[in-house]
């Protein structure tokens, strides 16, 4: 067994794939294994007792958006009484920012890898302030998730159908030339996403004012794509998932408690670790005292080869990291050292249209000891109050450490 | 009493990201309490609500307006701080700019894709790995870090051979590359002689001398001071000297080393002789088996040594090497059969650095004793006057007898090329050696059945009585090569030896000497890297720590994962 060309063919794979949002659709339509009593969540495994504070609010938020409870308290008593199952997105080919809670009848984007066929989901992105990602279940959140069920997927759905799809690969292969890095900003993937949409929901939206509440939500949520983005990186990073000898990460993910990742060639095992709280600029009233400890599956875009790992591209949001230009260009580099590849699609014009840098591989995160970065939304550690700021994370080094271990065990090293 | 101020801007728009910086520069401003900076959509005018921040005035602003609102001590104190946004804004970072340090060889090497050279100065049991790292991406490697296993370092310089990359160490502490210095070097002006050096030390006094004497230097490269041990087999030497043979700015080559290998010397010896370039050879401590063998100057001292290379360099044909005409003998033996015990150990001292071992019955060293002198082996050359032949019989000088027969059964022997003897000639001696020697060369040179050469050297005067001129003639007209003088007898039997085909390994690039400007990636000792650049030369610090962070169990799985 050769550990490169294991890797070569784990990110040749990833970088091959290419992600078509094909449609939308509910949860237990087309998500493997999903099922009434089953919410999936971001991040490694987890139960209920450990969740975090807007982890804990989404699952309750879920359970009232369900209608299997009627009440917090109600909801509560539910997941103590062990009425429901929890399982990571992550294991049921989906992802979700934050926390990433999806119950069987919410709408999900449906993305398919046209080249080697497998398909991820993700939820629909519900934009700022209360949200149930952040642990929100107030009524209004709840009706603002109704809404975005009945009107705004269906709509999408609509538009999608009958038309070959959307190639997200394409989509965030121009956005990374429009200063977007695919996880912090997303303004001009989103701006690019509803461009490509709008005629379609045109064309199957036929009340006006519906149109107008449809374009104007997809507008102004300037994080809007994010979620098909992390559904597009999924199926990409999905298609370089077991590969037999290979040391590149599949998956890397928090729950809000734990950091967990995956490895391409130690299929089914996660590694874990307490998550830490990313450091970062902090909204009006807020401080790094309310932060959460790190959340959610958006880190996928980082484990894809985009978001931190591409900031060299997005000037825009470079005090995340320093505060210069510099300072970005430098972060990218970085990711050079730990990553296996350059990516054929996704490149930094700043870097004279070098590939993004791709393909963690645990190796060499141990040996330099050099964390991946990952840039991040910061949730408030209590449940409901939601983002409070962006900035900078990186997973504990100990999980690497892990895999590196379980390698050799694997491997017989 | 604490005041809020606020203050609209209308159609200003700012990222989330300058706008949250700008917020942290007003929080620190004297008297302010709080602040909140946000383009005025309706969540982030909830926000302020929140936080108590809205004023009246604010809830007039819109989603295209910038809202700044400062809550301070007093009135004045939020006014000077609104007073400052636009200072605030503008802020260049001027420091914190930094030049990405790369911590791995392998994004160094990207960043600086032209580097030829790494060099190594990490703690010695780190060092070999880095090596090992350098020579996978096809780089030359400057290994200044002591303290590597001999292993290690036969290991790197066998990898760095079959790939036709140089290893200069370890524990190499100078060298000069294209007029810059790498480690510590002198400054030295270029010049027409080249240094391969197996002493830094040395390397440095030489290099130094022909400054010193108005030459210089056109590489000066080290190859640590193990290279030539028996183990490493002066793989990096052998390299070093076959790069300057071909490098069109060396015409002068100098060889420095403390006592090498006696079968390493050889090798190397036999390898500068067919160099095609003069070389002056120092090997502190070791014998010099002659002044001067074919292209060959054997000094006593480092100083003599760069003298001698000044004065070679001003000649205006230089001294090449052994041109014979006829190709030379690769594979087959020397058998030397002397009657002169002097002559013998003469010529044992000089053959023995181009070809060992030299058995013998009067050996040099214990390690060359010929185990029956009955029977030669290998190179061997005896000395027929010791008492172990002359026990009943009379002095070869006087009686051929002995001689004639080993002369047949050495030439007998397949795997022997050349065979060599001397006739010593003068009072007391046999009257005509000639005689009984010429008919026996020119028998066996007949019979041999293969190539095979005679060699003869004449001692004696024009006024000895057995007509030296007729002797040599004589023995000319059996086929044999005659000389009147031992020096040049034993300087043509070691031209005849030619190198001992070395391995079929690629040959190191000439070019990567003549790279300029030089570029190199340093690993490990700062003041390297500052002192490349000082030179103008192109260098990339890598910002190395140990792999895993110092943990061994991890750092040797890694190891083993990068092997497989």
């Amino acid at each position: 067994m050769d550990i490169e060309n294991a890797n070569a063919t784990a990110v040749s794979r990833m970088m091959e794939a290419r992600p078509i949002l094909t449609g939308v659709a509910a949860a237990r339509d087309v998500i493997p294994g999903m099922r009434p009593n089953l919410l999936l969540h971001a991040g490694p495994p987890i139960e209920w007792a450990r969740m975090s504070g807007p982890l804990r609010g989404a699952v309750i938020g879920a359970l009232l958006f369900e209608g299997l409870a009627k009440t917090d308290t109600e909801a509560v008593a539910l997941v103590e009484r062990g009425a429901i199952q929890f399982e990571p997105c992550h294991e049921h080919n989906a992802v979700g920012p934050m926390a990433g809670v999806t119950s069987a009848s919410m709408q999900v984007y449906v993305v398919e890898n046209a080249t080697h066929g497998n398909r991820a989901f993700s939820n629909l992105n519900e934009g700022y302030g209360k949200v149930l990602r952040y642990g929100a279940y107030s009524d209004d959140v709840l009706k603002k998730l109704r809404w975005m069920n009945d009107v705004l997927g269906p709509a999408i759905g609509a538009a999608l159908a009958g038309t070959p799809g959307l190639d997200l690969r394409a989509l965030i292969a121009e956005a990374l030339h429009m200063a977007d890095e695919g996880h912090n900003r997303n303004k001009a993937t989103t701006l690019l996403f509803l461009k490509q949409l709008a005629p379609g929901l045109a064309r199957v939206v036929k009340d006006a004012a519906a149109l107008t509440e449809i374009l104007q939500f997809l507008g102004d949520n300037a994080i809007g794509a994010l979620n098909p983005v992390m559904a597009a990186c999924k199926a990409m990073t999905d298609a370089g998932y077991g590969i037999e000898g290979s040391t590149i990460v599949s998956t890397m993910a928090r729950n809000g408690t734990d950091f967990g990742i995956r490895v391409s060639g130690l299929p089914g095992q996660w590694f874990t670790a307490p998550a830490e709280v990313p450091v970062g600029l902090f909204f009006s009233g807020f401080s790094q005292a309310d932060a959460n400890p790190d959340i959610g599956d958006s880190a996928i875009t980082e484990t894809a080869g985009i978001g931190g790992f591409a900031m060299a591209g997005a000037p825009a949001i470079v005090t995340f990291v320093g505060g210069t230009p510099k300072d970005a260009l430098n972060a990218t580099l970085e990711m050079y050292e730990i990553t296996a590849a350059e990516h054929k699609h996704f490149t930094l014009p700043v870097l004279d249209f070098r590939g993004t840098p791709t393909g963690i591989d645990i190796r060499k995160v141990v040996e330099l000891g050099i964390a991946p970065r990952i840039n991040t939304g910061i949730a408030h550690k209590n449940a409901g109050v939601g983002q409070v700021g962006a900035g900078l994370v990186r997973p504990p080094l100990a999980i690497f450490e892990q895999a590196v271990l379980a390698y050799a065990e694997k491997y017989e090293l | 009493m604490t005041h809020i101020h606020s203050e609209i801007r209308r159609g200003a728009y700012y990222d989330s990201v300058v706008l949250m910086q700008l917020q942290r520069g007003l929080l620190g401003l004297p008297g302010v309490v709080d602040a909140g900076v946000v383009m005025a959509t309706q969540a982030n005018r909830d926000l302020l609500a929140q936080s108590g921040l809205l004023t009246a005035d604010a809830q007039a602003a819109g989603a295209d307006d910038l809202l700044l609102v400062v809550k301070a001590d007093d009135e004045a104190a939020a006014r000077a701080a609104l007073g400052q946004v636009d200072a605030l804004l503008a802020r260049k970072r001027a420091s914190g700019e930094t030049e990405f340090r790369p911590r791995s060889l392998e994004a160094a090497v990207k960043q600086l894709p032209e580097a030829g050279w790494v060099l190594v100065s990490v703690p010695g049991r780190f060092a070999a790995g880095v090596a090992r790292d350098a020579l996978g991406l096809g780089r030359h490697v400057f290994l200044y870090s002591d303290n590597v296993a001999l292993e290690d370092e036969v290991a790197l310089k066998q990898t760095a051979r079959a790939k036709g990359l140089l290893v200069m160490g370890p524990d190499c502490g100078t060298a000069i590359v294209n007029g810059v210095g790498l480690g510590f070097a002198n400054r030295v002006r270029r010049g027409p002689v080249g240094l391969v050096a197996a002493s830094g030390t040395g390397l440095q006094t030489v290099a130094s001398r022909l400054h010193a004497l108005g030459s210089g230097v056109s590489h000066a490269l080290g190859t640590g001071g193990r290279d030539l041990k028996a183990e490493v087999g002066a793989i990096s030497a052998l390299q070093a000297l076959d790069l300057l043979a071909r490098d069109p700015e060396t015409r002068v080559i100098v060889l420095i080393s403390k006592p090498p290998a006696p079968e390493v010397a050889t090798r190397l010896l036999a390898a500068a002789r067919a160099c095609g370039k003069p070389v002056v050879v120092d090997f502190i401590g070791y014998p010099p088996p002659a002044r001067q063998l074919g292209n060959l100057r054997f000094a006593a001292s480092l100083s003599e040594a760069a003298e001698i290379a000044v004065g070679l360099s001003g000649e205006k044909r230089l001294e090449t090497g052994d041109l014979t005409s006829q190709s030379p003998i690769s594979t087959r033996y020397l058998r030397g059969l002397f009657s002169g015990g002097t002559l013998a150990y003469e010529a044992m001292l000089t053959l023995q650095s181009v070809l060992y071992p030299l058995y013998s019955n009067a050996p040099i060293s214990k390690a060359q004793a010929l185990p029956d002198p009955v029977h030669s082996q290998a190179h061997t050359l005896l000395d027929l006057g010791g008492d172990e032949f002359t026990v009943g019989r009379l002095h070869p000088m006087m009686d051929n007898d002995l001689r004639l027969r080993r002369l047949r059964q050495e030439a007998a022997d397949p795997q022997v090329g050349l065979i060599l003897l001397d006739i010593v000639l003068g009072e007391g001696a046999h009257a005509d050696p000639a005689s009984e020697l010429a008919p026996a060369i020119e028998q066996v040179l007949r019979e041999a059945g293969r190539r095979l050469e005679i060699v003869v050297m004449v001692v004696g005067t024009d006024e000895d009585p057995q007509d030296m001129a007729a002797q040599m003639a004589r023995c000319r007209a059996a086929g044999a090569v005659v000389f009147d003088n031992p020096a040049q007898a034993l300087a043509y039997v070691a031209g005849r030896f030619a190198a001992a085909a070395e391995t079929s390994a690629p040959a190191v690039e000439v070019t990567g000497l003549a790279q300029a400007p030089l570029a190199a990636i340093n690993v490990g000792v700062e003041s390297f890297h500052t002192s490349l650049v000082g030179q103008g030369a192109q260098s990339v610090q890598v910002d190395w720590r140990p792999p895993a962070a110092g943990n061994e169990k991890l750092a040797a799985i890694l190891a083993k994962m990068k092997k497989k």
